[in-house]
């Protein structure tokens, strides 16, 4: 069942997140740099700016177009420059940071989430594209404060040491499983191959991959 | 990247509509995405094409397969038919890119795809297919991964494509549809070779649509795959690949197919090593002696010389593997 959020209540990049009012690690960090006679205007984060609906009508401004897509969940509508990926609607617009950004050229795997139940890279998705659809991220797998098995056969498993490629070899994962390649380590880690884990925690990601698709 | 208009084509008289006035088609969006980020690509329109009816694999009346330009290429590995009836395409399919790229990229655009030439995608480098006429700094540059056949002094790209080299192999059609009708054009014609203009990469018209790419029949049975050589086990271009299919009758190859890829401006068919298995009983000394003419006309440069050999092994290792003789 999803819950409809009028474009008002879209949090602009300044915003703690989906449910956390209380200040995160990133609003701490952009506030922190600003000391010292910068200033951090408002809507612009991290070089990224939102494009709220007025600047969209703008005739000078860049070409923007809305969309309504459901995020964990959650209707979104937005005005968004065409340009914006879906990575950066998550991360900029929608606070949802889980999702990373690697290569930000579909060659690492980090940004991966599922639109529609399929596992894609959100770096090269534009959002504007995403009409009607469906997204999942990392923050949209646990269910009732229960984690998703994969999340949790990650931990069970230690599979993973900085923790960077994580939410999207999770994603990729829960990808893998249900499309079936997860009948062999070979079969696994072949079908997983489009995530890097530069720790290279791969033996262990493949046993946490294997034993979630074992228990379906 | 630069600022673009975007607009969804409803139906195709719409997208044609788009296209004829400049509008760049979009279907998965990986190559052309990633490359206007590097603003290698600059469009001024996005028409998004993904709404149109051209996700369907049917089986032609020839006995043939059509695969639909907005099939994903996920769609198009796992589809019965297609797995069945011509392993070399699906097994090309699945060994490109990741199980991401795979659900979002299309069998139009991955036809469509430009090349991994780190010069072009490069925008502070010499190259005359980006800017024609500023020269090719990968001639002289760093060109371990480029191409030994089908060169010109003007480009030495590769085509990175996989399933191009299973569709050139196969003798595959290009399905058009522009403002002047429809239209078919046999694959071999489809992609062009640089020559003195490496911007022209393919026989689109302006504003025309692939809409489909059309395998014909073939005798059955038939055996077929696909072997890529790459620098890492997956989720690799090619160095070298090898797109083979056989049909063999009564203890003789009465049919064969054979086109390379990672080694070509565009994927390089070998009708020589066709021409030398047909007629021929299967044997490990056909397979060695077939191969031995895959690279002929090769012109290797400073950095990728071992393609040569590479290329030749490449191709007696995929006759032998789908000829089923040692």
């Amino acid at each position: 069942m999803s819950t409809e959020l009028p474009e008002s209540a879209v949090p602009p990049p300044t915003g703690a997140g989906e449910s956390s009012p209380a200040p995160t690690r990133r609003t701490f960090i952009a506030t922190s740099t600003a000391v010292g006679g910068a200033v951090v205007a408002g809507g612009v984060i991290g070089g990224t700016s939102f494009i709220g609906p007025e600047e969209a009508t703008a005739a000078d401004g860049p070409p923007s177009s809305r969309v309504s897509l459901t995020v964990n969940g959650t209707r979104r509508t937005v005005t968004a420059d065409n340009r914006t990926s879906l990575l950066d609607l998550l991360r900029e617009h929608f606070g949802l940071t889980g999702s990373k950004k690697g290569c930000n050229a579909g060659a690492c795997g980090a940004c991966t989430v599922l639109v529609d139940g399929h596992r894609v890279n959100a770096c090269l998705t534009l959002a504007v594209r995403l009409e009607g659809t469906e997204v999942t991220t990392i923050e949209g797998l646990a269910t009732r404060g229960e984690l998703h098995p994969l999340q949790q056969a990650f931990i069970d498993e230690d599979a993973f040491q900085c923790g960077y490629c994580t939410p999207g070899q999770i994603l990729s994962g829960v990808g893998c499983i249900q499309e079936g390649h997860t009948d062999s380590p070979e079969e696994i880690r072949e079908w997983m191959s489009g995530n890097i884990c530069r720790c290279g925690c791969y033996v262990k990601i493949v046993r946490a991959v294997e034993s979630t698709a074992g228990r379906k | 990247m630069h600022p673009f208009s975007y607009t969804r084509a409803s139906d195709t008289r719409e997208a044609l509509n788009a296209g004829r006035r400049g509008g760049r088609y979009i279907a998965g969006g990986t190559t052309l995405v990633d490359l206007m980020r590097e603003t290698v690509e600059r469009p001024d329109s996005l028409v998004d094409i993904t709404g149109l009816p051209l996700s369907e694999v049917t089986e032609t009346e020839r006995g043939g397969l059509r695969i639909g330009a907005l099939v994903t290429m996920s769609k198009a590995a796992a589809h019965a038919k297609v797995r069945t009836l011509y392993p070399v395409v699906s097994e090309a399919l699945e060994l490109s890119a990741s199980a991401q790229l795979r659900n979002m990229a299309t069998i139009g655009g991955n036809i469509m795809q430009r090349t991994r030439c780190t010069y072009f995608r490069d925008v502070t480098a010499d190259c005359n297919k980006r800017e024609p006429g500023s020269g090719c700094a990968a001639l002289h540059g760093v060109n371990r991964t480029h191409a030994i056949l089908g060169t010109s002094d003007a480009c030495v790209a590769t085509h990175p494509s996989d399933v191009a080299v299973a569709f050139a192999a196969l003798e595959a059609r290009v399905h058009l549809l522009g403002p002047d009708g429809a239209r078919h054009i046999p694959f071999a014609e489809f992609l062009l070779r640089p020559g003195s203009t490496p911007q022209r990469e393919h026989a689109l018209r302006k504003g025309e649509l692939i809409t489909a790419v059309e395998i014909p029949a073939l005798p059955r049975p038939l055996r077929s795959g696909y072997l890529k050589v790459r620098d890492r086990q997956s989720y690799e271009f090619a160095l070298t690949s090898a797109a083979v299919a056989l049909h063999v009758r009564g203890g003789v190859i009465r049919e064969a197919r054979v086109a390379a890829g990672g080694v070509g401006t565009v994927p390089w068919k070998l009708p020589a090593v066709e021409q030398h298995l047909v007629g021929e009983r299967p044997s490990g000394a056909l397979w060695s002696a077939a191969a031995a003419k895959a690279a002929d006309g090769a012109r290797p440069l400073q950095h990728n010389r071992f393609k040569a050999e590479l290329l030749k092994r490449t191709v007696e290792r995929q006759l032998r593997v789908v000829g089923g003789t040692k």
